[in-house]
């Protein structure tokens, strides 16, 4: 009886699956795998390499701080940072006097409840970075997490900050509807290749480098990119290196449980 | 019940005895998980999963209380205070970090577990009870783990309750109306937020009551051992401690390494990107997607496409996503052939390593867009989902030869039993 029911209860499933299948299948068949501009003419992130990539990886704080001084120059024109306060620039090397400093030439707003006015006053090190108002249409995303909210997220704003092309003939050729939008520029990186925001790097030495290093556009690119990384883990390096003291430790006791075991079941044969 | 040559507790220290005469739980402990229970000698690594699923749910309940101290569930500010946890509360980042891969590691356990049952028929008479309460503890795996996800309040969070949520829509007549009762809302929203915390926050407790009840029903016969022969005699049984407190002390170290590897050095692997985007109704993500233990359910639900007679297609999909589960609680009664280990059976062994590949194409094709070619593969995979436990499962306990048993456990790890009056003369 059990079995009888069973089998009915099954072959409803499957024969319903199998109907999906069968019209699935007609439609694939008319139709083909679908076929977009994105499908073909999206490209995945450069190969790019930095200081903290791998289980050894650290940040180098030089790099952070050039980074972070392309983020002030260019990037926070528009885009926030609100995570991150600035205090935590100690982390990468500022000492008290230069995060005071840093802090005070940014304008925080604070808001009144009782009277509903917003002030602003000279930024502190405990202040986060304060929101940013851009003016034209859309909202730029904050970009304290922007590493680890993109699928292999510093490779990928290096290549987006650094992939901005013409539109290939071919495309127009394959796709003529698929013609960048007034107002949108061409870039492979991202998901559907029109991104809103303009070229920011655009030519070498756009920042000035206190540390000599030369300010191509492929250099600030991967400075900037390295900071990202920074904002959007700041523990990093900590947790690599707490990572290792704690798989030597398990390691260590592994090895100790493993010989345990064998010596309690020493006497027992078969074992 | 235990085996008449149990060790019996005898404790010696007068603190000790005391407390035995008026509150016996160090009795209760002995006997539960000490040299007081004894375990068939021949249980192979596949059984130190259990305990591991106990250190799993452990572990996060302590992660689980930690985080609690430190987030708000408020939907205005809950994704800030998990970012407050990872940046400025002392150690919040490896508590995080361990809570969330905590979850999977709990999965990667309880798959491993329940597989095992699947695999030497551990569902079998006299241990139906202790599978029911199995899968009643993997439910609410399932709803903790979904509500847990939601808690971040990031993009992935807020679309998945929606979609999952949504799900509930679907039931004929009452679903509008249920599934806006259980939102307290027509979208997730801060009503949704604080109540999915709220039993985010019950169900782990719920979930250890039911662990105590499969622990309490898995006493009454004892374990099962990969022959599937039950225990005859003492010298098929060792004390659990030290034997196998030993084996499984082996065996957490192996899985804390795994599991550390990813909590220390790729914490994000298992976790979808969109997740650190603040959740925002008025966009969508390009591909929603629950967390990879959901996967092949998910791909069962969305390989419904076409309405089915008078049932729409978003219904099957639902019916068949809860049957795919509830279908293991008929297993003991689906799977009629008397023995129970895989490794004297056949052809059942054939179809349960089809099944383990066919739930793995699941998950390969849950966590693919819903496109082709992942839609047709989803939709094959899942009949023979289905075609396994309500078709194959029956037809082939009905009709398979077994290979011969040994005749008992010491058999079956010495070669012979000669300690046994009843077995066969050693015929070598």
């Amino acid at each position: 009886m059990i079995r009888i029911l069973s089998i009915l209860v099954g072959l409803f499933f499957t024969v319903a699956l199998a109907w999906s299948l069968l019209l699935g299948g007609i439609a694939l068949s008319k139709d083909g795998l679908p076929h977009t501009v994105e499908s073909v003419f999206h490209k995945h992130p450069k190969e790019v390499e930095f200081a903290s990539d791998g289980a050894f990886g650290k940040f180098d704080n030089a790099q952070l701080q050039r980074g972070f001084k392309v983020y002030s120059e260019v990037c926070s024109n528009c885009h926030a940072l609100k995570q991150v306060a600035f205090r935590d620039l100690k982390a990468i090397g500022y000492n008290d006097d230069e995060v005071k400093a840093i802090a005070k030439k940014v304008q925080v707003p604070v808001y009144n409840p009782a009277t509903g006015e917003v002030k602003t006053h000279d930024g502190l090190p405990t202040d986060h970075f304060p929101p940013v108002v851009y003016a034209g249409q859309g909202s730029p995303p904050d970009l304290s997490l922007i590493t680890k909210a993109r699928h292999e997220g510093p490779a990928y704003v290096y290549s987006l900050l650094t992939g901005y092309a013409q539109q290939p003939a071919e495309l127009l050729k394959q796709f003529p509807e698929a013609k960048t939008p007034e107002g949108l520029h061409f870039n492979p990186y991202f998901a559907n290749l029109n991104i809103a925001m303009p070229q920011p790097l655009t030519s070498d030495d756009q920042v000035t480098y206190s540390d000599g290093t030369k300010a191509s556009v492929d250099q600030m690119a991967k400075d900037v990119s390295a900071f990202l990384i920074w904002t959007a883990e700041p523990k990093l390096d900590k947790r690599k290196q707490t990572g290792w003291a704690v798989l030597g430790f398990l390691l260590f006791a592994t090895v100790l449980a493993y010989m345990a075991y064998r010596n309690i079941w020493a006497e027992k044969k078969g074992h | 019940m235990s085996f008449p040559w149990a060790n019996e507790y005898k404790p010696q220290a007068p603190l000790m005895q005391w407390l035995d005469e008026k509150l016996p739980l160090p009795r209760f402990v002995y006997n539960a998980i000490g040299a007081g229970y004894p375990v068939p000698r021949n249980l192979n690594y596949a059984w130190n999963f259990g305990v591991l699923a106990g250190f799993c749910l452990v572990l996060q309940i302590v992660t689980g209380v930690i985080l609690a101290m430190h987030y708000a569930a408020n939907a205005g500010v809950a994704f800030d205070s998990v970012e407050h946890i990872m940046r400025d509360v002392n150690w919040g980042w490896m508590m995080r970090y361990a809570h969330a891969n905590g979850a999977s590691a709990f999965f990667v356990v309880v798959y491993v577990h329940i597989f095992r049952g699947f695999f030497y028929g551990s569902y079998k008479a006299p241990r139906e009870m202790i599978w029911l309460l199995g899968v009643v503890i993997f439910l609410l795996m399932m709803a903790t783990a979904f509500m847990g996800y939601v808690l971040p309040w990031g993009q992935m969070s807020f679309w998945g309750a929606q979609v999952i949520t949504g799900l509930f829509s679907a039931i004929p007549l009452v679903g509008d109306a249920l599934h806006t009762w259980l939102l307290g809302g027509f979208a997730p929203d801060q009503a949704a937020l604080n109540r999915f915390f709220s039993l985010h926050f019950l169900l782990p407790f719920v979930i250890a009551a039911v662990v105590i009840l499969h622990i309490w029903a898995l006493h009454i016969p004892g374990s099962s051992n990969p022959t599937g022969v039950e225990v005859k005699s003492e010298s098929d049984t060792v004390p659990f401690h030290p034997y196998y407190t030993a084996k499984d002390g082996f065996g957490l170290g192996v899985f804390l390494i795994g599991y550390c590897a990813v909590l220390f050095f790729f914490p994000n692997s298992l976790g979808h990107p969109d997740n650190y985007i603040p959740a925002n109704p008025m966009q969508t993500p390009a591909h929603i997607v629950p967390e990879w233990y959901f996967w092949p359910f998910y791909a069962i639900l969305r390989a419904f496409t076409q309405d089915f007679f008078f049932v729409p297609a978003k219904l099957m999909g639902v019916l068949a996503m809860f049957s795919a589960i509830l279908v293991w609680f008929f297993m003991p009664w689906l799977d009629r052939s008397p023995v129970r280990s895989a490794s004297y059976r056949p052809l059942y062994r054939k179809f349960f390593w089809a099944l383990v590949v066919d739930a793995a194409i699941l998950g390969y094709c849950g966590g693919s867009p819903a496109a082709e070619p992942y839609v047709m593969i989803s939709q094959l995979a899942a009949i023979y989902y289905f075609a396994h436990f309500l078709i194959i499962v029956p037809i082939v306990s009905a009709i398979e030869r077994p290979a011969p048993l040994p005749f008992s456990i010491t058999e079956a790890v010495l070669g012979s039993d000669e300690g046994s009056a009843l077995a066969p003369a050693a015929a070598h």
